[in-house]
């Protein structure tokens, strides 16, 4: 059998946007998938194309990846559902203020428009919040999508470029062949690992599930406008041990509203829990009490691919596997959709041996050498 | 929150009877259903079965009241279960008049008795106002909608449409024709079975006697319902036999393709369903020790079946050997599979749909842009099938038939319930539509 260029495994929306970049260069591209394509954390995941400054490494791969979202918004078919949202950070009280302010330096500096909103103008921007919150910080250029239909994009330009898909698990992938649960041998010069929270074929891949509740209202057009993320986000969200929970919503373009948000960590079991359900649903009527009326339709749990620093690993597997022909596209925690699209670049960028647009060496896989031990041990 | 020892859902004819068995043999029951009263869809307000007094169908429904009444079991109406945990908790949502209420039922055992739904498929104009389920029109009448001079066409399958047309008859409308699309020689062994069970056969007449003007279309199905002369409401239907094809005006179609079983709730809990129902042993128990499932969810074989599948889930909760009953449960099994083959879909029918029909109404997604898609999670997660307030119950059913593709997972809430419903635990929580909600302890 000829071989490809490059064989990708996994389907969601990263290795999605990874064959579209490999297919425009005209490479031979083959895709695998065990499961559904975009069915896992791509179809649990919000949608959310956000900068977040967590770290620098953090702000500078949001950044350019949003960019690039920028850039093609135009092109994205309507199923996309690509709407210039733009996020708000809701601050408490006078302390986050201080805090807003900070992040807008930050923002600023690395050339994101951010502005400040006073107490008013938040509550002029977003009337369903509750009152008495102390103001906020509008980022204007993130936007919302809906994932599966952006994957579904990536992989549908990959294929009329050439790209084949074999819908089967692959059972192993090393020194340039996958084999797959159907009998079927592929064969090729680099293998990308884009598997999300799935570890099988790479054992060593330093990924943790972190386990995620979202809920689905009806249709309340007009409720929220912005995506609306309270800021203590960033510190619940940076941690790395205790189960947490964040006031997160969404507006989405059927009216819908995307309410999350928690974190689990060491908890492998998809069932959605009433506990950290209730405790969800309570940090989001804070902010909003209005939330509580509304009618919900579904709940549903998704894991994220979470490493150690919170950094993607993107490039070569060196350091995680002696084998020269894996390449890594995981580990994107709740970054995944935002970060997609430049994650494709930077990785032919290091494929062909071209400048990237930003560092891409805070994501090389080879940093984590040392298998994370779990966090709550 | 509430505990009880044995709950059941459903007060239809199995969960009278598993609740009256249970209750009578020593067991605190709790029995919920979505309907404020006790009696299911089959025994649901003023039924057929009730014009004569001396009925069959009545005296069986009085009697099993009674029974349940004496019985000491407690029946709890107006509750719908959005959620359950086969540790032994479930949530019900009622509504009240300024609001909802929401409510825990802590059990040691649980008998699902969830009864049936009709099954849709979706051929065009079957969105056109005019256009009913079967059942869904037969449930309207008892609430008191008009059908009286109305001219109608009963189209399907199943035994429910010639009672629905009966209905249909007492309440003054002219019934042209009931269109049953199986064949006659697929209905023969099944008529013919029909003298081991005298009771539905004597039922049987009974509705046909009272459709002696209408046409009954055996091997015929509706290929199309056409809008009328305003060009919004129906006007007339496309039945065909396969062969010919005529067209018959009419200002209603009730039309319904059997009945599908409602396992949401087993599915949720993680019961096993081999196929379409929940798998059951001898005493009803399900794959999980301390459920157990009566009626329709187990195979749609009607009245009698439920309720003696309800009686021995019942007695097996009470420790009670239901040894004597388990050879009439064979035998309503038995009737249960001839009706199956006897009302299966022709194929014909996966091809009425054309590409702009619509499929999943929540969504409004079309049968055409279903196509091209590996199975029912891709299609859903591509074009939003199913995801709409009723969850797929609707389309799930028709999709599988039309496609082949099997249903994915259920997830809570079973259907849409306030936000705030998810907020409190082991409290009894009054949501009021326009003010916080009101705490009390149960």
């Amino acid at each position: 059998m000829k071989p490809y260029d490059i064989l990708i495994v996994g389907a969601g929306i990263v290795g999605s946007a990874v064959a579209r970049e490999c297919a425009l260069l005209g490479w031979r591209v083959g895709v695998i998938e065990g499961g559904t394509p975009a069915g896992g954390a791509t179809a649990a995941g919000m949608g959310h194309v956000v900068v977040m400054d967590d770290s620098p490494a953090q702000l500078a791969l949001t950044a350019f990846s949003r960019s690039l979202w920028q850039q093609e918004s135009g092109k994205l078919p309507k199923s996309v559902e690509y709407e210039n949202r733009g996020t708000i950070w809701v601050a408490a009280d006078d302390e986050e203020m201080a805090e807003v302010h900070a992040r807008q330096r930050v923002y600023e500096e690395a050339g994101i428009e951010a502005r400040v909103l006073t107490a008013a103008g938040l509550a002029d921007k977003e009337p369903n919040l509750r009152r008495g919150l102390a103001g906020g910080l509008l980022v204007p250029g993130d936007s919302v999508v809906y994932p599966p239909a952006a994957a579904g994009f990536y992989l549908a330009e990959a294929r009329r470029l050439g790209a084949e898909v074999f819908l089967a698990r692959a059972m192993s992938a090393s020194q340039g062949q996958v084999l797959l649960s159907d009998g079927v041998s592929l064969v090729a010069e680099r293998i990308v690992l884009a598997v999300g929270t799935e570890c099988d074929l790479l054992p060593s891949l330093p990924i943790q599930k972190r386990k995620g509740h979202l809920v689905i209202t009806d249709r309340y057009p007009g409720f929220v406008h912005h995506q609306l993320v309270e800021l203590g986000y960033l510190k619940s969200a940076h941690k790395v041990t205790d189960d947490s929970v964040a006031f997160n919503v969404q507006p989405r373009q059927t009216g819908q509203l995307l309410l999350g948000s928690s974190r689990q960590y060491g908890n492998e079991e998809p069932q959605a829990e009433a506990e950290i359900l209730r405790r969800m649903i309570d940090r989001a009527t804070e902010y909003m009490p209005g939330l509580k009326e509304l009618s919900v339709l579904r709940v549903w749990t998704g894991f994220r691919a979470a490493t150690a620093d919170k950094l993607p690993l993107i490039g070569p597997a060196a350091g995680l596997s002696e084998d020269r022909s894996l390449w890594l596209a995981a580990g994107f925690e709740g970054l995944g959709i935002t970060n997609a699209p430049g994650a494709a670049r930077l990785l032919m960028d290091a494929m062909l041996g071209r400048k990237s647009a930003i560092d891409a060496v805070p994501y090389l896989p080879g940093r984590l050498m040392e298998p994370a031990r779990p966090a709550h041990a | 929150m509430t505990r009880t020892e044995v709950l059941v859902i459903g007060a239809g004819p199995a969960g009278i009877a598993a609740a009256t068995a249970a209750a009578e043999n020593g067991c605190a029951v709790i029995v919920l259903d979505d309907n404020l009263s006790a009696g299911g869809q089959i025994w649901r307000g003023a039924t057929v079965q009730e014009t004569g007094s001396s009925s069959r169908g009545n005296t069986t429904k009085r009697r099993a009241l009674e029974r349940l009444r004496r019985s000491g079991a407690q029946v709890l109406g107006g509750r719908c279960v959005f959620s359950a945990e086969a540790s032994g908790m479930l949530q019900t949502l009622q509504e009240t008049g300024s609001g909802s209420l929401v409510e825990q039922f802590h059990f040691e055992k649980l008998i699902l008795a969830t009864g049936a739904r009709e099954r849709f498929l979706p051929f065009p104009g079957w969105t056109l106002p005019g256009v009913f389920g079967a059942g869904g029109l037969q449930s309207l009448m008892k609430g008191g909608y008009r059908v009286a001079g109305k001219r109608v066409v009963v189209a399907g399958t199943g035994p429910l449409l010639i009672a629905v047309a009966t209905h249909l008859a007492q309440e003054g409308a002219v019934v042209s024709s009931v269109v049953e699309q199986a064949a006659l020689a697929q209905l023969a062994p099944f008529a013919a079975s029909l003298w081991a069970h005298p009771a539905k056969l004597v039922q049987g007449a009974r509705y046909r006697a009272k459709l002696w003007k209408t046409s009954y279309r055996i091997g015929c199905w509706v290929l199309e319902a056409i809008a009328g002369s305003d060009g919004q409401r129906l006007g007339a239907v496309r039945v065909t036999d396969g062969t010919r094809t005529w067209t018959e005006p009419c200002d209603l179609l009730a039309c319904g393709y059997h009945l599908v079983p409602n396992t949401e709730i087993a599915q949720l809990l993680g019961c096993e369903l081999p196929g379409d129902f929940v798998q059951v042993d001898k005493t009803q128990r399900t794959s999980l020790p301390n459920v157990f499932c009566a009626g329709e969810p187990t195979g749609i074989a009607g009245l009698e079946a439920a309720m003696v599948q309800g009686e021995i889930a019942g007695l097996a909760c009470a420790g009670v050997s239901s040894a004597p009953l388990q050879k009439r449960a064979a035998a309503e099994r038995a009737f249960c599979d001839g009706m199956e083959k006897a009302f299966a879909l022709r194929r014909e029918l996966r091809s009425l749909p054309r590409p702009d029909t619509i499929v999943c109404r929540c969504e409004d997604v079309t049968f055409g842009s279903l196509h091209g898609y590996t199975g029912w999670t891709d299609a859903k997660l591509q074009t939003r099938c199913g995801m709409g307030p009723c969850q797929g119950r609707v389309c799930g059913p028709a999709v599988e038939f039309l496609l082949g593709w099997r249903p994915v997972s259920v997830r809570q809430p079973l259907f849409p319930v306030p936000l705030q419903a998810f907020c409190f635990q082991d409290e009894r929580v009054e949501i009021n539509k326009m003010n916080e909600p009101i705490k009390e302890k149960a």
